[in-house]
């Protein structure tokens, strides 16, 4: 074995993190990186120099380099790829060894691969395209509270998409006022009803109140239906503490689902709270506010897949997904990518999709994915085609904007979604025969014709502007 | 635009209680039913017949009628059992179900004969 000596001074990177021999083991977490490189800078010592910044290597030799293997530990970029459709930036993948991450640990994770090296000054800009974790790891997280499977038996919900509504405005409800929101939703035919992600507990409206009067105004709607209700009670919280105590509450109501911000309350308070929702029978809905920050510039920062499967490891029951119809960003293969790596149990490496890695799940549940955002009945033969059953759609304005209220609302959005399914089990073409199936829908519906004549004519055509490297130019 | 209307549904009115998935939509013909039960095997579901009184409706366990028709793909005799339970029951909800044993759960659930609300 050859002995190695200290010698102080500055390497390249590429003569310790660049190893395009490298084959990576089945336990090694590997990382696809968009890299933007600074003028002047080859494209081995750029990737190399990430290979280092996130795992062992900082930038200079240090003499306690030689107390450790650091040929092991040390993170190893070993493939470089052309970004197609543009010649500013290039794929580098690397490979991380299993022992660098704390088990069962997002943070940890993340804190390693978009850390430090993100403001790296060899790079002009840096984007985290896709992150493959092996199934060794996936073990070790404790992933969605419960799954698709198990909400659907404690729901009772079988055969067809969930119907959701976030309560508007937004902000400035009074709690009382707030619950009659609710109520009318759910009596009109809805599933859940949710807590905009804003909602907290502000002075015009706190949280206590709010819990009490919408779980009376869901057990109401619950007897007068006949059928399993919910109301998504965010408990994102100031301090973990808070939220905590928020949980018990909502727990101690007899609530069934609460939800959390799992991008500004943080990986560790989600993680401990889907354990808590897993320990105490509580469904977990998973908002993603900021995510847009993070993910929407094609060269820097993480891309939404790469977040998906952070949230599957730290675990939530639903995930917002994005709508393709809707008045939000999502180009629409790319979504479908997403949502097969929130609720399928192995994922192939599909550049289609833009899913750069084999991904397997083992025995994780899966996730729902949330539609939501700018929907409406209209969009309904889309949703169903595009999500197929096992998703939520939500539909806010498009519930709570109906001329005649929003039970009203509800019940044209609930006749719209099982008209579709019908229809797609009898073997329709949902996109192409659309506006047939809810025209006979709406002739047993007076609710759900006044909601095609008020929202026919709204629609949401801007460009992509995250889209698929494969479409570029 | 239609004149407003009030949206009809409360505690007092048995009729305002639903059953779950196609129950905002009227009650299906024979013929739809039918299709539904081809969706069912096409999708290689295991059909099951279950029924109760239209009051307990909510509960997650309904009566159970015989056994799943495990591998059964003759949508007759699928069709003909579910008379079947509604002749003995007549006045209960008859759901008919499509287990997805992959899934570990329901692919399909849908009341197929009415039972009257009191």
């Amino acid at each position: 074995m050859a002995v190695k000596t200290y010698q102080a001074g500055v390497k390249e990177y590429r003569e310790t993190y660049w190893n395009p021999n490298y084959t990576p083991s089945n336990t090694d977490i590997l990382a696809c990186f968009k890299i933007t490189p600074q003028a002047g800078v080859p494209r081995e010592e750029a990737a190399a120099a990430v290979a280092a910044e996130s795992s062992t290597g900082t930038w200079t030799t240090v003499w306690t380099d030689l107390l450790t293997n650091l040929d092991y530990y040390k993170g190893r970029a070993y493939r470089i790829e052309d970004v197609p459709g543009d010649d500013t930036c290039f794929y580098a993948y690397i490979a991380y060894p299993i022992d660098l991450f704390e088990e069962g640990s997002v943070v940890n994770v993340f804190t390693s691969l978009v850390g430090n090296v993100f403001g790296f000054k060899a790079i002009r800009a840096l984007r985290l395209e896709d992150v493959h974790f092996p199934l060794a790891y996936v073990m070790t997280c404790g992933g969605p509270p419960h799954g698709i499977q198990v909400e659907r038996d404690k729901m009772n919900k079988y055969g067809r998409g969930l119907l959701g509504c976030t309560i508007k405005p937004k902000l400035g409800l009074s709690a009382k006022n707030y619950g009659r929101a609710v109520y009318e939703c759910l009596r009109g035919g809805l599933d859940f009803t949710k807590d905009d992600e804003n909602v907290n507990s502000q002075p015009f409206m706190r949280w206590r109140q709010r819990f009490e009067f919408v779980v009376e105004a869901t057990r109401k709607a619950e007897r007068e239906t006949g059928e399993r209700k919910g109301h998504y009670l965010n408990v994102t919280a100031p301090t973990p503490e808070q939220m905590y105590e928020r949980a018990e509450f909502a727990k101690e109501l007899g609530a069934p689902i609460i939800m959390h911000d799992y991008l500004t309350g943080g990986f560790c308070a989600n993680t401990g709270l889907a354990n808590w929702c897993r320990n105490n029978g509580m469904l977990l809905h998973i908002h993603r506010a900021m995510h847009a920050v993070i993910d929407r510039n094609p060269h820097h920062g993480i891309h939404f897949r790469v977040l998906t499967k952070a949230l599957r490891l730290s675990g939530g029951d639903h995930l917002h997904s994005g709508t393709v119809v809707g008045k939000l960003e999502g180009d629409r293969h790319a979504t479908l990518g997403w949502i097969d790596l929130m609720r399928s149990k192995f994922i192939k490496e599909d550049r289609s999709r833009g899913i750069m890695f084999d991904q397997d799940w083992g025995a994780m549940p899966g996730v729902f994915p949330v539609a939501s955002g700018g929907i409406h009945v209209w969009h309904m033969p889309a949703l169903v085609s595009i999500f197929g059953d096992d998703a939520v759609f939500q539909f806010g304005g498009g519930t709570l904007g109906h001329p005649w209220g929003n039970a009203a609302g509800a019940a044209a959005n609930r006749v719209a979604l099982e008209a579709c399914v019908e229809a797609r089990n009898q073997g329709a073409e949902l996109e192409k025969q659309g506006k047939e199936i809810l025209t006979n829908a709406a002739k047993h519906s007076p609710e759900l014709k006044v909601a095609m004549e008020t929202w026919k004519e709204i629609k949401f055509e801007f460009d992509t502007v995250d889209k698929l490297d494969v479409s570029h130019k | 635009m239609s004149e407003m209307q009030d949206y009809q549904s409360s505690l007092s009115d048995s009729s305002s209680r639903k059953f779950e998935t196609f129950s905002y939509l009227p009650e299906m013909n024979k013929d739809n039913i039918v299709k539904q039960v081809k969706y069912i095997v096409s999708k290689g579901w295991n059909p099951a017949i279950e029924h109760t009184e239209p009051e307990h409706a909510f509960d997650h366990y309904w009566y159970m009628w015989k056994l799943p028709m495990f591998g059964e793909t003759d949508v007759d005799k699928i069709l003909s059992e579910a008379d079947a339970c509604h002749k003995a029951h007549p006045r209960n909800h008859v759901r008919l179900i499509g287990y997805d044993n992959y899934q570990q759960s329901q692919g399909a659930s849908m009341v197929v004969y009415r039972g009257p609300m009191k």
